[in-house]
């Protein structure tokens, strides 16, 4: 019987173990180590953000469902990984710290003969200073990013909505905290969701609402933008984010990079050089993503976490991490199989994979300050690659070592993404996006990069109906109710 | 004097040089955004389309 160890209980992970637990059977063992309870459709945190849903609708506890498909859960964080194992032993390991309430703080080693690394993001507040400290929020923003923050969030704007009822206006800034972030479209989701709910409660008149950006224009989204056919013409991406912003009267301030947050204001520093202050009174910036922190160390016990993780903390794969400047940028860069060069039995999959560059043009201020989005590596990509690592891992534990490894690159795979505002049925709308492929692949579309049959941006209704839709199915696979393997990534 | 002509989803040009410089949509446009017939329309093919990237990406 041999062991497969998945690091992380989210998106990437939670596919990865669920796939291999049902593939591999009693034959052989899967071990979820993850320090949350609950499992988190992150995406419907936005409608938590502004009150429309409870956190108890976007969560669900993991031990039952893990109980049901024979995996082995321990409610811990990974703290380090040995992959040739110690001295006197050569079985790699990997050692956990407890977080449940009844174990914290606790630690204990698990041995493994397959590893998939699927930690995701540590939400890096910390590198802005004012932001947060390491990846704990601030007292002066909100965030989405966990179910949590979400309700918080939801709190500050209920708040926010009272004083604007009482006569007194309010400056909405919504964007990235730093000029190295991603998950753009979170924040656009979220801006506009605030919009229509500030419109509902009858106080858009009085609230004055901005958005914040590392991207160099508008609609970047961290992927260099895309095109896409509207009325017979193919357009950018930018005219599409603009018009939106210019119905809705919300301003946008666009390749900046937050230096500094006070309690009411922002500093920043623009692509032109330039700085400035920015006040508010309710802002939700994301923060920049960075690995988990995971160190990894030799059988002599040395530290090799250099060799199995890139400086950004995310783990190595089998990407071009020596492409060069912007110039030599290949869609065959990107990873295909995910798995760690140096050690072959670990993978990563998801957010915690490192990707050899930036999709966007990279871009600097005079002053030298990088300001450019990072690679996004949404949900669709995070759990297309998970099931594809679970393949690999499954047909090396069941057909040796030889066995031919799954691929899933990300410049040969799309990605579908839905930025609501409103949820009732009738009432609200949304921007439904596909993106085919995520990198673009120049020497394939010259022209766009991309497939512009399947890449598309439209507004209405119909989106926001499989929005309510993706929450529903996504849940239910997760919780892996009947029939779950049928519903796609 | 010549009467006003008030044409609202025009009026946001003129609040922000930005906007001005980007196209916004006219009533047509934003009415097929809620109409129900169309938008099940709309729903049927942008979910054949998804489909298809989604069976594309695997
Ligand atoms: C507000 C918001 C809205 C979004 N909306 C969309 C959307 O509409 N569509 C879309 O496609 N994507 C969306 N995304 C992105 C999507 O959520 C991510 O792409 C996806 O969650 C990435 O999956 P992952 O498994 O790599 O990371 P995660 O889902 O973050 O999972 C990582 C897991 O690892 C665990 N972990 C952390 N540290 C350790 C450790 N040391 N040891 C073990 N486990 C650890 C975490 O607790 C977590 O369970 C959104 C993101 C945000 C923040």
């Amino acid at each position: 019987m041999a062991r497969l160890v998945v690091l992380g209980g989210g998106v990437a992970g939670h596919t990865t173990a669920t796939f291999a637990a049902k593939w591999l059977g009693s034959q052989h063992e899967v071990v979820v180590v993850t320090p949350n309870a609950k499992w988190n459709w992150i995406p419907s945190n936005i409608w938590v953000g502004v009150g429309q849903m409870t956190k108890e609708e976007v969560t669900f506890d993991l031990a039952p469902v893990y109980a049901k498909a024979g995996i082995t859960y321990h409610q811990a964080k990974a703290v380090s990984i040995n992959p040739e194992g110690k001295e006197d032993s050569d079985k790699p390991f990997v050692t956990i710290e407890y977080t449940s309430a009844d174990k914290a703080g606790q630690t204990e080693t698990i041995e493994y003969d397959y590893l998939v690394n699927a930690t995701g993001p540590k939400l890096n507040f910390g590198a802005t200073p004012g932001l947060g400290e390491g990846s704990q929020l601030g007292e002066h923003t909100v965030s989405v990013c966990t179910a949590d923050h979400a309700v918080h969030a939801s709190e500050k704007l209920q708040e926010a909505i009272e004083k604007m009822k009482a006569g007194t206006r309010q400056k909405f800034l919504i964007g990235t905290g730093h000029g190295m972030c991603t998950c753009q479209g979170a924040a656009f989701e979220y801006i506009f969701n605030i919009e229509h709910e500030l419109k509902k409660a009858g106080v858009r008149e009085m609230a004055d609402i901005k958005w914040i950006s590392n991207e160099s224009f508008l609609g970047d989204f961290g992927m260099g933008g895309l095109h896409m056919k509207v009325g017979g013409y193919v357009v950018s991406s930018k005219l599409f984010a603009e018009s939106l912003f210019a119905e809705r009267d919300v301003e946008w301030m666009i390749g900046a990079h937050v230096s500094k947050v006070d309690a009411g204001k922002i500093e920043y520093e623009l692509l032109d050089g330039t700085t400035g202050e920015e006040e508010f009174d309710f802002a939700m910036l994301i923060p920049p993503f960075a690995g988990v922190g995971l160190k990894a160390y030799n059988k002599a016990g040395e530290d090799i976490t250099d060799t199995v993780f890139a400086p950004n903390g995310f783990m190595k794969v089998d990407a071009n991490y020596n492409a060069g400047a912007y110039e030599n940028w290949k869609a065959s860069d990107w990873p295909r199989t995910y798995q760690n060069p140096t050690y072959k039995n670990m993978f990563a999959a998801g957010i915690a994979f490192a990707p050899p560059h930036i999709i966007s043009k990279p871009m600097s201020s005079p002053n030298g300050t990088p300001i450019n989005p990072t690679p996004p590596r949404t949900g669709m990509p995070s759990g297309i690659i998970g099931k594809a690592v679970a393949h690999s891992v499954c047909d090396l534990m069941t057909k040796g070592e030889d066995a031919k490894l799954h691929e899933a690159s990300m410049a040969e795979m799309g990605a579908a993404c839905v930025a609501s505002a409103g949820k009732g049925i009738f009432n609200g709308t949304a921007a439904a996006m596909t993106v085919y492929p995520v990198v673009p692949d120049f020497e394939k579309y010259p022209g766009t990069g991309r497939d512009t049959d399947y890449t598309f941006g439209e507004i209405g209704l119909a989106g926001h109906w499989i929005k309510h839709i993706l929450h529903h199915l996504f849940i239910y696979k997760a919780k892996l109710n009947p029939g779950w393997t049928l519903i796609p990534e | 004097m010549s009467e006003k002509k008030l044409v609202e989803e025009e009026v946001n040009f003129q609040k922000n040089d930005a906007f001005s410089l980007t196209m916004i949509p006219g009533a047509f446009a934003r009415k097929m955004r809620t109409c129900v017939i169309w938008q099940f329309i709309r729903f049927l093919v942008i979910n054949i389309k998804m489909i298809i990237v989604v069976g594309k990406s695997h």
